[in-house]
């Protein structure tokens, strides 16, 4: 029975390593808990300010630039803790200290792996973005090439992105759920459709952005709490908490000495790419850059969101390790008193039974509020990229033609967000009892493969033409799909297959690559008529991409 | 905008020289991100025991985790540089060369 057990916990942590391993999150399956009747009355507090602000935001979302980038009047230091909400999960609070938990230093590694990504954005994208961008993110790649066929497939890729995002979320949201508040599946998937779409719906970005403001600034209190009350037991020494975690992990001395986690150099390096590359497509990230005044402000969103995201790598690197012994000596905290068994609850539940041991049901009530409004206000931001892919490129540019008046867009981006809402719902109720870590594998891969190679070339290559475009981002759409499948997440654990047919988890490596390659060979060889006007028309976005000279400006109230 | 404007920043060299200079400064600071992190990733991969000493007697500090932390504070520390630079120096170039394209202008 207890080998059993610690078998069971074992699935659990590998299924969940695979998930946090993209920041974004798949959560394995949990135990329903008792109803906890303080996480529900902070979180319902946390929803009630939520619907102030929305209902504040209402009355500041007339335009469809209100609705798509906040009328581009959101600061740096404001953008800035809300792209680090978008990318401190449920998962990575869970996950990760979960992770540093049984993994020790590992989980360190794969930190800096989610990190790195942030100073080459700011480097070699967010001024050129913030310059280009209006809205969505193929307002760019459609800024020199053929308007409608360049954009459908921008805005394929973004939905795709967005709902396999989408749809990991709302399954790990119903699982948290049931574990940190004792509801059910269903009813907790409900809850965040419904209000993802109200606030979504009447608040558009200004509700999105503050929700994740909000959010942000409770994960980031949250967990400093809990680190500072668990270091007080160790006299805030790093060596006293090391030593003794090392005298009682099964790991030993090795807990603080990388592992075998990334001894694979392939699948390190494929991971690296696949996170830092995929960070750079991802829909919901790139229109963050379009919400602030100008590349300045673009610029200082980067600081501040690496700095925030930085301190909360380390913060969460700490709980993991106070964990070992705060947790993992407390029977209580075990399936049956018996240490070393079975977590209750499963191993995502580590940084919460941390916050009950240091502080009692108030801060764990406040630390599963936390998980669940993470949830929401990622949710929210997904939904506002996938409803402004489907009423910016498809309804207004592509169907219309430009022709669209701006009420009936808004009105089209309402509906989108609406029905977005209920496929996610719908999506996640029915795949309730998979794992759901090859759809966040997915995300990033195609966001990798489709929409960052013909992003970047979009802004650095005078050759890129409109054939070549549509190449390197069908190719790349298409093997980072068909990579995914063939990998182990799809291929075993959902197919049921002895052995997988793609020996890694993330197909940025190969499928990245490809993408390029078409899109550079395909507009190399193209000599039609048209792609000589695109070439010709580089020279001018050159000059706006580097100086913003005629770029979308704040829209004032 | 019109493209006469764009052609006139285009022929600037006051442009040239922003876009270049802004230009070598981002990828050198870029490259110092990409072999920095891999060849910790390298490290990680291939000589985990290096990783594993600990350079300070009657401490449990590795040379893993050090350069963990060194990797953090030092991208962050990047960042600003580069914040501070183009926020600064660079704006106020393009600013110039902005300004100059619309008094032709008039």
């Amino acid at each position: 029975m207890r080998a059993m057990n610690s078998m069971h916990s074992l699935a659990l942590s590998a299924g969940l390593f695979a998930s946090s391993a993209f920041a974004g999150d798949a959560i394995s399956q949990t135990t329903k808990q008792p109803i906890n009747l303080t996480a529900i009355g902070m979180f319902f507090i946390f929803v009630l300010m939520t619907l102030a602000i929305t209902y504040w935001a209402a009355s500041r979302t007339k335009s469809t630039a209100d609705f798509y980038t906040a009328g581009g009047g959101i600061t740096g230091a404001q953008n800035g803790m809300a792209i680090a909400g978008d990318y401190m999960s449920a998962a990575t609070l869970l996950g990760l200290t979960a992770m540093m938990y049984t993994r020790g230093i590992d989980a360190y590694i794969y930190m800096i792996a989610f990190f790195v990504g942030w100073p080459v954005i700011l480097f070699l994208m967010a001024e050129r973005l913030r310059n280009l961008g209006k809205f969505t993110f193929a307002d760019i790649t459609a800024y020199r090439l053929n308007q409608g066929k360049v954009r459908t497939m921008a805005a394929i890729s973004s939905l795709i992105v967005v709902c396999f995002y989408l749809v990991a979320q709302m399954v790990g949201a119903g699982q948290l759920i049931k574990l940190l508040f004792g509801l059910d599946y269903g009813i907790a998937l409900v809850v965040v459709g419904a209000l993802m779409m109200v606030y979504v719906t009447f608040g558009g970005m200004v509700a999105t952005t503050w929700v994740q403001i909000i959010k942000a600034g409770m994960l980031l209190f949250g967990g400093t709490t809990v680190v500072i009350l668990a270091m007080s037991q160790f006299n805030f020494s790093f060596d006293e908490l090391t030593t003794r975690a090392i005298d009682v992990h099964k790991l030993g001395a090795k807990l603080l000495a990388p592992g075998s986690l990334l001894a694979d150099p392939v699948t390190a390096i494929s991971l690296g790419l696949g996170l830092m590359f995929g960070t750079a497509g991802l829909p919901h990230i790139l229109m963050r850059f379009f919400t602030v005044t100008d590349a300045k402000e673009a610029r200082k969103s980067v600081l501040y969101a690496s700095g925030i995201v930085a301190y909360f790598f380390n913060v969460v690197a700490l709980m993991g390790l106070a964990a070992i012994i705060i947790v993992g000596q407390n029977p209580e905290f075990f399936e049956g008193g018996d240490i070393g068994g079975a977590i209750i609850g499963g191993g995502n539940m580590v940084a919460m039974h941390l916050a009950k041991a240091v502080g009692g049901d108030i801060l764990l009530g406040f630390l599963s509020a936390v998980a669940f409004a993470t949830i929401l206000a990622v949710v929210s931001g997904l939904a506002l990229a996938g409803a402004s892919a489907i009423s910016h490129d498809i309804y207004s540019r592509v169907i219309m033609k430009g022709k669209a008046t701006e009420k009936a867009e808004l009105r089209m981006s309402k509906f989108a967000t609406i029905g977005l809402g209920i496929v996610a719902v719908l999506l996640g109720l029915a795949f309730e009892k998979m794992n759901v870590a090859f759809m966040v594998a997915l995300a990033f891969g195609v966001a990798a493969s489709a929409n960052f190679p013909v992003l970047i070339l979009s802004m650095y290559w005078k050759g890129l033409t409109t054939r070549g475009a549509l190449a390197g981002g069908y190719l790349g759409l298409f093997s980072a799909v068909t990579l995914v499948v063939l990998s182990k997440s799809v291929w075993v654990d959902v197919f049921g297959n002895a052995a997988p047919l793609f020996p890694y988890t993330q197909p940025a490596l190969f499928s990245m690559p490809l993408a390029f390659l078409a899109a550079i060979v395909v507009s190399n060889m193209d000599r039609s008529r048209a792609a000589d006007a695109e070439r010709d028309a580089f020279g001018d976005q050159y000059v706006r991409a580097q100086t913003g000279l005629g770029a979308a400006s704040a829209s004032s109230h | 905008m019109s493209s006469i404007a764009y052609a006139r920043i285009r022929n600037n060299p006051q442009f040239a020289r922003l876009v270049a200079t802004r230009g070598r400064f981002a990828w050198f600071l870029s490259a110092i991100v990409f072999i920095v992190f891999f060849s910790f990733v390298l490290a990680v991969a291939f000589a985990p025991d290096f990783l594993a000493q600990r350079p300070f007697a009657g401490s449990n500090i590795t040379i893993g985790i050090l350069a963990g932390l060194f990797q953090f504070i030092v991208f962050w520390v990047l960042t600003l540089i580069y914040v501070r630079r183009a926020n600064g120096e660079f704006d106020d170039l393009n600013k110039a060369i902005l300004n100059a394209a619309s008094r032709e202008d008039a």
